[in-house]
């Protein structure tokens, strides 16, 4: 999974029958010292999350599926969780 | 599989059921020669580690099978502890 912050919301009105009643975000993954890595990307979000916040995202086609709850859906990133803190100790 | 770091670990209150209850831990792959190799990632915990010790992981899909017949929605997971490991470099 990556570290990622919620950069914009994502609207389709015409889309893939699966994916009717799915949220599509906006996310820039970001490195440990919260810098932008790589492009940002669209991802499914099942949490709820919202603009600016720090998100768990999972960037894999069945897990990503398995949270918006869909089989065979044509997802391959999934927002999984709103992260509270990033508690590095080693 | 790969060799990684266990750096520390993500707090994450708001997210995806299938996740309640599992640790999320902040890796740092590294080579046989113990460097860091590419980019740090967040994977589940299935084995119990902790920050500061070496773990090997596995990608993709199959991150999800420590916990079946639960689905997490996982790319990565921490499957073994390493006590050590023997590698010259040829």
């Amino acid at each position: 999974m990556q570290i990622a912050r919620v950069v914009g919301t994502v609207v389709a009105t015409q889309k893939n029958r699966k994916l009717e009643g799915a949220k599509l975000l906006l996310v820039q993954p970001l490195t440990l010292d919260e810098q932008p890595k790589g492009p940002a990307l669209l991802a499914i979000d099942s949490v709820g999350a919202g603009v600016g916040e720090k998100v768990l995202l999972v960037i894999e086609g069945k897990a990503a599926g398995d949270a918006l709850g869909k089989k065979a859906a044509a997802v391959d990133a999934a927002i999984i969780g709103i992260i509270d803190a990033v508690e590095i100790t080693a | 599989m790969q060799l990684a770091r266990v750096l520390g670990e993500v707090v994450s209150t708001v997210k995806d059921a299938n996740l309640t209850g599992m640790k999320l831990l902040v890796l740092q792959p590294i080579t046989p020669a113990g460097d860091a190799a590419g980019r740090t990632l967040v994977a589940l915990d299935s084995v119990g580690a902790g920050a500061g010790e070496r773990v090997f992981f596995v990608r993709g899909r199959e991150a999800a099978f420590p916990f079946y017949p639960a689905e997490p929605p996982a790319d990565a997971t921490v499957i073994g502890i390493v006590d050590h490991w023997d590698y010259r470099e040829r």
